[in-house]
């Protein structure tokens, strides 16, 4: 056990920690910060912050190479017709500002309003799943909207819906902007965080979008998921309470400090249901 | 890198992704934010970053090169606390003091907004992201309430800390109050 102990000083060198951010690249452009993260390969992108930061403050994560985005003109908040468009690094206090739609709504359930002016839209989506926690508030009201992520990386840009790109993780991809319509109807039902947590615990978002009901979890799993059980059984008829129970085919909650997944099994059909009558 | 604190302008050399509050307690030696959790949780490091509140644990340095950053030492005179300095002494809004500078930079930002009729309940989300391990939240609110809606006597810093003859207060260690 001796030989495996790190002393102390060594791991928590001061000037050691400081030497880790051997080149940081600071695009000026969307292009240039495109042309910079190439295909991503041993990079670390940098958009608000909120999660690197710590973990290279304590010396937990050594990046060699980061790419940060503060500069790269990626915050861009555009509104044309009903379509809403929101740039990678465009903060959670800006898209509070900014906005005036349901996505608002959600946003002001992220952690609070100091961390929200670092926190980016981009970040919320590219967030590891996390250890204490899980992470990405916004996932659950991006798949209800029918939101689509423009990203670019290996194989050049593409664009996906929220729930896909979810699914295959942000690795090699650098977030452009998230875009979505206005929905006909929309609503939420929440299990808020506590004080001393940052994380929302559990949130579903249901939204009429077209001649689609689309229903999404956030907070259960290690992503934002799409509960398409859900929306079937209500295709096929079922009242709001029968359809809720549904949700479980979708999502298997998981156990972290913030709740247990026998909480979250128990008490995530009841939002799916309470969301789904808020929207009739 | 440029950072002016409290209207001081300094001239930094550290790595792009050292955070704020490393740059500000160990390059500039302003102690006021306190490194609590280090992770954005707690608020105890929140300054004011171009007027508006931030976690400096969650800022790197290159993100605010150029910016103007206010912490506690900037608030008030010597001989003059700040109203929300002010309100924190009168409200008893301090207990061992590690959470009270980050909740004054917070209540800082609100008293700049000027809200004068700002609700108890808009307070307490404003202050939501700031832990104060005594406890002592209803004075804090309190004493953020009054600073915010003007509601401070104007307060000389040493006027009280001498009580003499008939005013003198009695404050008993470990009293409530």
């Amino acid at each position: 056990l001796a030989e495996r102990s790190v002393p102390f000083d060594e791991e928590h060198d001061r000037d050691q920690n400081r030497a880790m951010a051997a080149v940081t690249l600071i695009p000026t452009s969307p292009d240039e910060a495109a042309s910079l993260f190439g295909e991503g390969e041993d990079l670390t992108v940098f958009a608000g912050g909120t999660i690197l930061l710590p973990e290279i403050a304590a010396g937990r994560l050594k990046p060699t190479r980061a790419l940060m985005l503060h500069r790269s003109g990626l915050d861009s908040l555009e509104t044309s017709g009903d379509v809403v468009r929101i740039g990678a690094t465009t903060t959670i206090a800006a898209l509070i500002d900014g906005t005036d739609d349901l996505l608002t709504r959600f946003a002001e359930h992220v952690a609070d309003g100091e961390v929200r002016r670092n926190a980016t839209v981009g970040g919320n989506l590219c967030a590891s799943p996390g250890v204490g926690s899980q992470r990405g508030d916004l996932g659950a009201p991006l798949i209800a909207l029918g939101a689509r992520v423009r990203s670019t990386g290996k194989g050049g840009e593409r664009t996906e819906p929220v729930e896909d790109f979810l699914a295959a993780g942000p690795a090699g991809r650098l977030v452009l902007d998230v875009e979505f319509a206005d929905p006909q109807a929309g609503a939420s039902a929440v299990v808020r965080r506590p004080h001393a947590h940052a994380y929302t615990i559990m949130r579903v978002c249901a939204a009429r979008v077209g001649d689609e009901l689309r229903v999404a979890v956030s907070g259960a799993a290690p992503t934002a998921v799409r509960s398409r059980a859900v929306e079937q059984a209500l295709a096929d008829g079922a009242d709001s309470a029968a359809a809720a129970e549904r949700v479980l085919d979708d999502v298997t909650p998981d156990d972290d400090a913030l709740a247990s997944s026998w909480y979250r099994s128990r008490t995530l059909p009841v939002l799916v249901r309470r969301a789904l009558d808020d929207l009739r | 890198m440029r950072l002016t604190v409290n209207g001081t302008e300094h001239e930094v050399v550290a790595p792009p992704l050292t955070t704020l509050l490393a740059v500000l307690r160990e390059e500039l030696f302003v102690t006021s934010p306190k490194a609590g959790c280090q992770q954005g949780g707690c608020g105890a490091c929140t300054v004011l970053v171009d007027g508006e509140p931030r976690r400096a644990c969650l800022v790197p340095l290159a993100a605010v090169d150029g910016a103007a950053i206010s912490t506690v030492e900037g608030l008030g005179e010597a001989d003059e606390l700040s109203p929300v300095q002010a309100a924190f002494h009168e409200h008893y809004a301090a207990q061992c003091g590690f959470c009270t500078s980050g909740f004054m930079m917070a209540a800082q930002a609100l008293v700049d907004r000027g809200d004068a009729t700002i609700e108890r309940e808009a307070v307490i989300e404003a202050l939501s992201g700031h832990l104060c391990r005594c406890t002592g939240y209803v004075k804090i609110v309190d004493a953020v309430t009054a600073a915010v809606r003007g509601d401070v006597a104007p307060s000389d810093a040493s006027a009280d800390t001498d009580p003499q003859g008939e005013d003198a207060v009695t404050l008993i260690p470990g009293s409530p109050a």
